[in-house]
């Protein structure tokens, strides 16, 4: 995708020992999707099928209102709905989310990823896969909490949501923002979209929603794609958003330790090798032991 | 300069499944080691790039594992632990200073490389479960043909466990090559099949006493 070429500094760049800078929190961009006034049109799918040019394939209706199934390497958001029988309140909520990566500030692909620069992370917070140095070997899709990368079977790259990269390094918000009728997904600096959902937040507590809150969950140091729920409490109800989620330890665990308790196990296996030739010697056969066999061959005491 | 007698140790079909195993299993070292840490990623470039790096690995490493089955089935017996091999562990200092008359007659393998042997069976197994869960190409495949599918956690546990297996067998390799190295006129077993009579009089005489018995009765010379 070498048409996207932003005017944006990287801060993070996968399997690279680059130093890290702390993201500038005045540089930091936030989509918010304030999921009490989404509609569940779809508008902000078509939008991200528009501008970024995929088409995926239709598929089979299985009777329910999410279309196609689930994410793919030509889907990047996906409207989820999930029907919510609330007996505390004896009612049935229809819980519509728009799925897709949630740019992670710290980043569990870009983590995983094996490629130098194929997972990259911009000054602004927007988390963007490179397909020119992607290797296609699914790292990312186990470093991800939120289960987005997909592997494209075309062309063996990963895909998902760039947040509009493109667009935004030239001023513009998101295509899916820019389709919203409802105004449900807001495009801004990050501390304007948090102050938009403190608003938001409060609106609805006086209108009954007592548990609304901001998912901007800490467990990966805050999200820029966040939501307004109702249910704050509860994000699982929301289609298995997850309540707590964070880079797996396992994934920190391989990444972390074992990366550099393996090169070392090596290097000292080798390291002993060739000190152990240097302290003992070769060992070698002696004109004895030969004789010795000749001996035995033929019979001989030896 | 005394005549050397010369002693079968490996037949052709023997030696020719080794070295299908070791080519494997250099090549599934060194496109694994590119992409477990980033500063061995230049070390794709020996498959042209990391893309094919990811797109051979998994192939070579069914070769591996059906030709390490062959070499399996060929020295497992010979590889069955004796009460000799715990004495020889115990006197590992003797055989790291290259003082094998302190260590009792050797059969045809000594504990030392019995335990390479287990170690990589063990290993490759475990290599090759772990790897079919991290080789998306199989899956449709598997989930058609087995009914095999698996989870993302499944996935992460499996890398966990592939990079770990494979530190281990690197070293265990090591170790290997190492040994083939240092005891010399071992490397001619495993490229012409054969050794000096005085190799096996100094490493394994037991094995040697067998040799030269069955050949005394006529009998062909097994692996």
């Amino acid at each position: 995708m070498s048409y996207i070429n932003p005017k944006l500094d990287l801060v993070r760049r996968s399997a690279s020992s680059d130093p890290e800078p702390a993201l500038a929190p005045g540089d930091q961009v936030a989509k918010l999707i304030d999921i009490s006034k989404c509609i569940g049109c779809k508008a902000c799918q078509v939008a991200c099928m528009e501008w970024n040019e995929l088409r995926q394939e239709p598929e089979e209706n299985v009777g329910v209102y999410d279309n196609p199934a689930d994410l793919n390497p030509d889907t990047w958001t996906l409207m989820r709905f999930t029907e919510y029988e609330n007996t505390a309140e004896d009612r049935l909520e229809w819980l519509i989310r728009k799925d897709g990566c949630m740019h992670c500030t710290d980043p569990g692909c870009l983590k995983a990823c094996p490629a130098p620069g194929a997972i990259v992370q911009y000054s602004n917070g927007i988390v963007d896969f490179n397909s020119e140095a992607c290797i296609g070997c699914g790292y990312c899709v186990k470093g991800c909490p939120f289960n987005i990368p997909r592997i494209s079977k075309a062309d063996n790259k990963a895909y998902k949501c760039t947040l509009c990269s493109d667009r935004v390094a030239e001023g513009m918000g998101p295509a899916c923002a820019k389709a919203c009728p409802t105004k449900a997904i807001t495009f801004g600096s990050k501390a304007d979209m948090v102050t938009l959902a403190a608003e938001r937040v409060e609106d609805l507590k006086e209108r009954g929603y007592a548990r609304a809150g901001l998912y901007d969950p800490p467990g990966v140091n805050g999200t820029h794609v966040m939501y307004v729920l109702h249910h704050a409490d509860q994000p699982s109800l929301y289609a298995g958003l997850p309540d707590n989620p964070r880079i797996s330890p396992i994934v920190e665990t391989w990444k972390g330790v074992t990366k550099y308790a393996g090169l070392l196990a090596i290097g000292a296996a080798a390291a002993v090798g060739l000190g152990h030739y240097f302290m003992a010697g070769p060992n070698e056969v002696s004109d004895h032991d030969e004789d010795a066999a000749r001996k035995l061959k033929e019979g001989r005491d030896v | 300069m005394s005549d050397k007698t010369y002693v079968k140790r490996y037949s052709a079909l023997a030696r020719a499944n080794h070295w299908v195993t070791a080519i494997s299993l250099v090549l599934l070292a060194i496109s694994g080691m590119a992409l477990f840490h980033p500063s061995l990623y230049f070390l794709s470039g020996l498959f042209g790039g990391g893309a094919n790096a990811r797109e051979f690995h998994p192939w070579i490493g069914l070769v591996l594992a059906i030709s390490f089955l062959g070499l399996f089935f060929r020295f497992w017996r010979l590889n069955l632990w004796e009460r000799t091999d715990n004495v020889w562990l115990s006197r590992l200092r003797s055989v790291l200073a290259g003082r094998e008359e302190d260590l009792p007659e050797i059969g045809k393998y000594n504990a030392g490389q019995k335990m390479v042997f287990w170690f990589m069976s063990i290993l490759i197994v475990v290599l090759f479960l772990s790897g079919v869960v991290l080789w998306d190409d199989s899956h449709e495949w598997l989930a058609a043909n087995l009914g095999l599918s698996f989870t993302i956690e499944q996935s992460r546990i499996a890398v966990l466990v592939h990079a770990i297996a494979a530190v281990i067998a690197i070293v265990v390799w090591i170790v290997h090559v190492y040994a083939a190295i240092w005891v010399k006129g071992t490397l001619s077993a495993m490229i012409r099949g054969k050794v000096t009579g005085g190799w096996g009089w100094r490493h394994h005489r037991r094995w040697l006493r067998e040799e030269f018995g069955k050949g005394a009765k006529g009998t062909p010379p097994a692996e």
